[in-house]
């Protein structure tokens, strides 16, 4: 018995949300005995990084390179995780919450007849039952959720658990799929990315702005802090909607809802809307010259003071400590 | 063409979350609610989409009758009938039962919902109900045309979007742009009373994954705050007391 692991790539580097559902996995086996860790990879991807994948806590990498699978068809991602998860008789499937492993799971679900639970945050209570707590209401509750099938699906939220690196390379073998046209019924004619910057919804560390910046062409301070940091950019809804920053950046309820360590807000006022994509960081920094401004009281550290004043000056001293 | 659009019965975005009956049960007292804001979405681009194809759109909900307002709400919105599922959502799995069974009945070109729920936020009832019809699912999508029975999209991903194209039948868990959420105006609101809401039975009991206890997360802390002309004093904290750098 193995438990399974979907792992997702971009531009030839495995993310490190998947090495973190790798690593759950690996914690998970450790409680419950369900054997080694298999990771499933689909699509073109080199060989030494899937073996890498070992380092995280897999000791198996089934690599399926058919290269129609390397962008994300979900009806055949789907099909190539249940064909996996069938040849190493599995009875769980771990993945990291995301666009495609979110539509992926749901018809997995279906296809091997198990329960889904996503936005997970810590490992099941198997002392009675399967029991899994999960993130809900957008992170402002947590629910205890009974599972049972004897098939299960675990979407890990980000953050749910520490990356482990001091595992061995995974031996890397290859998986054939049998796929049908149908499963290539849709046709992915475009794909448009931002290169080179540190993904929002995978960052450490974000730098978000709001309409306090009074206009786009002031977000050249976020982008130096951001840069200094190593940090994703970030935005309010308001932001967003008047095309200051584009959509993809908008952290929020209805948005981009981030993880990360540290989380600094410039210029945001702290709506209740903009703080359910925020309230899983671990460290929230906001500055705000309004002293009453309501992130305040979310926040662990802050500083009053004109943003134009305040962070090309903090700009400075990270740059002197870092 | 026919759309079915599925619209969640959920605690308003600006609600206090609270739980009653020892943390089993979500405390609605003093609560409003809404139509989910994601559902809210889809169901603005069905109304564009039946008004430029003709057709009829019909909207559904799985809940007892207190979803009722929500509904008529969205009948207000522009859709033609409704349809409730009487029984309280139990989990995914159990909602999207019932949802195949009667967009199957309904023979639907087109099922639209949001992305995912904002109560328990689990975005897999638009994925369980393709695989259980054998449709293609999409989420979460920005944009949605249809020309004949072809269907451009654009998915949002990590960092971006990607275009794709499909043909009807087909599901999709929208989100913003999709289209601009709807006010309904007064001809909405009256013509709505009279407008069928058909209440159902569900299907099926069958559930998968239950939740049976919730919890809230700690209350934080006060805020640590630091003087604006000496911002290194921040750089130190956030190194040496909170550990972050």
């Amino acid at each position: 018995m193995s438990i399974l692991v979907y792992i997702e790539h971009a531009e030839g580097k495995v993310k490190k949300t998947s090495l973190e559902a790798v690593s759950f996995a690996n914690a998970l086996s450790a409680k419950t005995g369900e054997g080694d860790v298999v990771a499933l990879a689909l699509g073109t991807i080199g060989q030494d990084e899937l073996a890498a994948v070992g380092k995280a806590g897999a000791s198996k990498v089934l690599h399926a390179s058919d290269d129609r699978l390397t962008a994300g068809v979900i009806q055949a991602h789907a099909s190539a995780v249940a064909q996996a998860f069938e040849k190493v008789g599995a009875k769980t499937v771990v993945l990291a919450k995301s666009s495609l492993g979110d539509a992926v799971a749901a018809r997995l679900a279906i296809k091997i007849n198990a329960a889904l639970v996503s936005n997970v945050v810590e490992l099941p209570d198997t002392s009675a039952g399967y029991k899994v707590k999960r993130s809900i209401f957008t992170g402002k509750a947590f629910a205890e959720t009974e599972v049972t099938t004897e098939n299960k699906i675990l979407a890990i939220k980000k953050n749910a658990v520490d990356l482990k690196a001091d595992g061995s390379d995974a031996a890397v073998e290859s998986f054939e799929v049998s796929l049908a046209d149908s499963d290539f019924a849709s046709k992915i004619t475009a794909t448009e990315r931002a290169t080179g910057e540190v993904l929002l919804p995978e960052a450490d560390i974000v730098v978000s702005g709001g309409r306090g910046l009074k206009g786009p062409e002031n977000w050249g301070m976020i982008e130096d802090l951001a840069k200094t940091l190593g940090a994703a950019t970030g935005c309010s809804k308001p932001v967003s909607d008047i095309g200051w920053r584009p959509h993809h950046e908008h952290v929020g309820q209805t948005g981009v809802k981030v993880a990360p360590s540290l989380y600094i807000a410039i210029g945001i006022s702290g709506a209740i809307q903009h703080l359910a994509g925020v309230n899983s960081s671990k460290c929230i920094v906001v500055i705000n010259k309004d002293p009453e401004a309501p992130f305040f009281k979310a926040a662990d550290y802050g500083i009053v003071g004109d943003a134009f004043e305040v962070v090309p000056k903090l700009n400075e001293a990270l740059k002197a400590e870092l | 063409m026919n759309i079915l659009v599925c619209i969640t019965h959920v605690p308003d975005t600006t609600s206090k979350i609270q739980f009653t009956d020892n943390n089993t049960k979500f405390d609605s007292t003093g609560v409003q609610f809404i139509i989910g804001p994601y559902d809210d979405y889809a169901l603005a681009r069905a109304v564009e989409l039946r008004d430029q194809t003709g057709g009829k759109l019909t909207v559904l909900n799985v809940g007892l009758a207190e979803s009722d307002p929500t509904l008529r709400k969205a009948l207000a919105i522009g859709a033609d009938e409704a349809i409730r599922v009487n029984s309280e959502p139990k989990d995914s799995f159990f909602v999207a039962k019932q949802i195949a069974h009667y967009a199957k009945e309904g023979g639907y070109d087109l099922i639209l919902m949001g992305r995912e729920s904002i109560d328990f936020n689990g975005g897999m009832v638009h994925g369980m109900v393709g695989e259980l019809l054998g449709m293609p699912s999409f989420s979460p999508v920005m944009k949605l045309d249809v020309e004949g029975t072809t269907v451009k999209m654009a998915r949002e991903i990590e960092g971006g979007k990607e275009m794709l194209e499909a043909s009807l039948p087909l599901i999709a868990g929208c989100q913003e742009p999709i289209a601009e959420w709807k006010i309904p105006n007064m001809r909405g609101i009256m013509s709505a009373r009279t407008k069928p809401l058909n209440v159902v039975n569900p299907v099926t009991d069958e559930t998968q994954a239950v939740a049976t206890q919730y919890q809230l997360p700690p209350a934080k802390g006060a805020v640590k705050l630091v003087d604006k002309d000496h911002v290194e004093e921040l750089v130190k904290l956030l190194k040496n007391e909170a550990k972050v750098l």
